[in-house]
């Protein structure tokens, strides 16, 4: 006699219940949006966003591009890792750079919020423009400042790039209203639940590479305003008195290397930055000069502006 | 030597350890909660005190909360926990909370992501927005002030979107002398309440957000109170029941992947419980039935997959099926209907209009659809019910909704993900509802078990046929049953290829259509003429002459 297989119900843990969340939010956007891109900054978040991606669409590659609004600045190895990932993934990368900041020379070191805005919430919106993308995922996370802790999954962009945050549309259940009007565009936040624990433990367990900047090597460094900024290439001008000092330290946050402040660490494995992260005692978007800019409401401001 | 060996032996017990804790902690659940509330219950202090407390702030998250406590806390010289989670900053002008805001923490057993809703009766469609995701709803009420009608308001949308966790926070024991009494008084009032609109149960739980009391831990001040502190109750809640699990096997089709022509698969998030290879699926809303060939993932193939996971499932057989069709278990297939009886939460400035047409968005699946019918409005503020012609934002109306098109019939009640539905306004583009599918009306059901809601086939003879036929349509169509009749007119294209001596044949197709219909739930009135041996399958009828008699009687 044949005893009715039983089986004992399975809840899923809390990395399944994103991993799964992740993945129908990108299927739904490709179902229902006319040219996806996924806006890629080679950061700890695209890179889970990309494997996410990956398997949302498996066994097909993901069937959109990949756009990375370059603004020159980057760390080297952040470029030597974005080439690497695009050619693995399958994907067409798009490397956008604003011309007129080109032409200018537009730079952190002269020009302050001018390279922020003039390199990222520009280029960005020609970038979308140019292709004529009507929507873009990015990796923001709602546990990394204030303001995206309110902002949808879905969140709308006037045709000027603008983001209205007292008319956002209700989100309920897993029910994504993608209709929108000619020329407004969506930005997407496949990542918005997930924390930035969660993004190194699901690092660790799949094992996804990660630009060699997170963990913790003897780097050339100065330490400028409260931050210890890696010199990455000679373009970084040492002010008088300034000399360069190697010290041990790994990034929590990548971005333009002026710009981006390390942490001093020997965390050279995975488990030892997770572990030192277990214990932080600074929140990661605290290494971002860019936060610091306006005051309290600044991320707000830049969003509504167009920033992603 | 010795050194490098001990700096070596360091360095692997190190990797022990967060190897060993990475383990533990990836086996961790996650709880989706909503906590309701209006500005002065102290619902950020609490969020605040459970982000606080759970150690998940960092140094200079702390340091901007110093100073901001000093700039615009309410909390003298003590930190201002609400600062915490109030988030934009025209709120931090006006001191209230205006939208949903999403809060994350975490502890050893469980990751927490919360819905921190405004209590302004003004944005309840805020709360309800909240509510849709969450598995635990934690209402708040002010010691001092007891249950008020912003608490019956929450309870009732809480209920109303389906959560059957409910904390009662009673906060700010504090300022009543941590008085069981008073705690008391307030629970017993919140029962019969409670009973009222339908809550089977909830948990109540003494606490003080501003000092921590039974927030995280224990409180010494309240020795009479000896359940959980709010924290473990959070921790410990069985939130399996919400998944699914056990319920019949579906899942909406989100996309079909096609690489190349040796593959083609339907990837979907299963909606309800589990399915195998080699099962035996139906895909709806056509009924068309195959078997599950694979479950793919990019991590290799799965033997099973359950509620919860997005995976991709291929078939035995090539069947169509697009995006916004369901794959269910062929043993419990939702029947499809086009007619809806459904509870609305109205959320745009612009009153509902009857009649006129919206989108539909229910699965992976959007549809026209259009407000029929009004029930009664209940007014959330009094739980008085009211008519009404429409629904201005925030009101609650119960509504008959026509579709274009069928769709797969899940309530709400029997699974949150399938039975939930968006309406949104064709021209603006805005999410102007949030709908619960409550009920089907029985004429769109298809064929069922039940012998009323069979279709029928009925050959009609006599020179009054014709009038029989429509008056009997008429007669079904009132009691709300499809019926068709199937007279030349009917099938002149279907039989355009035969001749005039063809008689047989034109018979033959429409026999085989009237079958169709009536295997679709449709009362088939055919008034061809028809010999008794041609007159199969069905019921035979002489209408006779008199076109005045006899209709009722023999078609219901």
């Amino acid at each position: 006699m044949n005893a009715p297989a039983t089986f004992k119900t399975r809840t899923l843990t809390h990395l399944e219940q994103l991993e799964a969340e992740s993945i129908e939010i990108m299927r739904e956007v490709v179902a229902e949006t006319e040219k996806p891109v996924m806006l890629y900054s080679v950061g700890k978040d695209s890179a889970v966003m990309l494997h996410l991606a990956r398997k949302a669409f498996y066994p097909a590659p993901p069937p959109f591009p990949l756009l990375h609004v370059d603004t020159t600045w980057k760390f080297r190895d952040m470029y030597a890792l974005r080439d690497r990932v695009a050619e693995e993934s399958g994907m067409e990368l798009l490397v956008y750079r604003n011309p007129e900041a080109e032409r200018q020379g537009i730079n952190p070191f002269d020009h302050g919020a001018l390279h922020t805005d003039m390199w990222k919430t520009e280029g960005l919106k020609q970038a979308l423009d140019l292709y004529g993308f009507d929507a873009a995922f990015g990796g923001a996370r709602r546990d990394e400042e204030k303001s995206r802790a309110k902002e949808r999954i879905f969140s709308f962009r006037s045709a000027s790039h603008r983001w209205d945050p007292k008319n956002q549309r209700p989100e309920l259940w897993s029910l994504y209203n993608a209709r929108k009007a000619p020329k407004e565009t969506i930005r997407v936040f496949p990542i918005s639940n997930w924390t930035e624990l969660d993004i190194w433990q699901y690092i660790y367990a799949e094992n996804i590479p990660i630009v060699p900047l997170y963990l913790a090597a003897p780097r050339p460094t100065v330490e400028r305003d409260g931050l210890i900024l890696m010199v990455d290439d000679d373009r970084f001008p040492l002010r008088e008195g300034e000399v360069s000092v190697e010290r041990s330290v790994r990034f929590r946050t990548l971005g333009c290397y002026p710009l981006t402040g390390a942490v001093e660490s020997e965390a050279s494995t995975l488990a030892e930055v997770i572990q030192e992260m277990l214990v932080a005692t600074t929140s990661e978007r605290q290494g971002r000069a860019i936060d610091k800019d306006g005051g309290g409401a600044s991320m707000e401001r830049k969003k509504q502006e167009g920033y992603f | 030597m010795a050194t490098a060996h001990k700096l070596n032996d360091a360095a692997e017990a190190a990797r022990a350890e967060i190897e060993s804790y990475l383990e533990a902690t990836s086996r961790k659940s996650l709880l989706r909660f909503i906590t309701c509330g209006s500005v002065d219950d102290g619902k950020s202090t609490l969020i605040g005190r459970l982000l606080y407390d759970s150690k998940m702030l960092f140094e200079d998250q702390l340091d901007a909360l110093a100073s901001d406590s000093k700039r615009s806390g309410t909390q003298g010289e003590k930190l201002d926990l609400a600062l915490l989670v109030d988030g934009l900053a025209a709120e931090r002008e006006q001191g209230i909370t205006i939208d949903v805001a999403y809060r994350f923490f975490t502890t050893d057993k469980r990751k927490f992501i919360v819905a921190d809703t405004p209590g302004h009766e003004q944005y309840t469609r805020n709360m309800v927005t909240g509510a849709s995701t969450a598995d635990l709803a934690v209402i708040l009420i002010d010691a001092r002030k007891g249950v008020l009608t912003q608490t019956r308001r929450h309870s009732f949308l809480v209920h109303l979107l389906g959560i059957r966790n409910i904390v009662l926070a009673v906060n700010k024991m504090d300022l009543v002398g941590f008085d069981q009494g008073r705690f008391d008084a307030i629970v017993a009032d919140y029962a019969a309440f409670a009973r009222e609109v339908g809550l089977q149960s909830f948990t109540a739980i003494p606490v003080s957000g501003l000092d921590g009391d039974n927030v995280t831990s224990r409180s010494d001040a309240m020795p009479w109170y000896d359940g959980p502190a709010l924290l473990e109750h959070l921790e410990t809640v069985p939130v399996e029941a919400a998944s699914y699990a056990e319920e019949p096997f579906r899942m909406a089709v989100q996309w079909v992947n096609r690489p190349n022509q040796n593959f083609r698969g339907y990837a979907g998030r299963i909606a309800s419980g589990r399915v195998r290879v080699g099962d035996a699926i139906s895909v709806l809303p056509a009924g068309r039935a195959s078997h599950v060939a694979r479950i793919v993932t990019f991590d290799g193939d799965l033997d099973e997959a359950v509620a919860g996971q997005s995976v991709t499932l291929t078939l035995a057989d090539e069947v169509d099926c697009s995006r916004g069709d369901i794959i269910a278990s062929a043993a419990a297939e939702p029947e499809p209907v086009s007619r809806l009886q459904a509870t609305l939460v109205w959320m745009s400035d612009e009153a509902m209009v009857p009649h006129r047409s919206y989108w539909l968005k229910i699965g992976s699946q959007t549809v026209t659809a259009a407000i029929g019918g009004m029930g009664p409005i209940v007014d959330v503020n009094t739980m008085e019910q009211r008519r009404g012609l429409t629904l201005a934002l925030n009101d609650i109306g119960q509504v008959d909704i026509d579709l274009d098109r069928r769709i797969p019939a899940v309530r709400y009640a029997d699974n949150r993900r399938l039975g939930g539905f968006i309406l949104i306004d064709k021209v603006t583009h805005a999410t102007v509802a949030a709908g619960l599918v409550q009920a089907f009306p029985k004429s769109v059901l298809k064929a069922s078990d039940a012998e009323d809601e069979k279709g029928s086939i009925q050959w009609i003879a006599g020179s009054g046929r014709r009038a029989h036929a429509a008056r009997a349509a008429e007669r079904l169509a009132a009691l709300g049953r499809p019926a068709f009749v199937l007279d030349e007119a009917a099938i002149a294209d279907l039989a355009s290829d035969l001749g005039e001596e063809a008689q047989a044949e034109r018979i033959r197709r429409a026999r085989e259509v009237a079958k169709l219909m009536a295997r679709a739930g449709v009362h088939v009135l055919v008034t061809l003429e028809a010999s008794d041996e041609q007159a199969q399958p069905g019921r035979r009828i002489d209408a006779g002459s008199n076109d005045d008699e006899g209709a009722d009687e023999w078609v219901i």
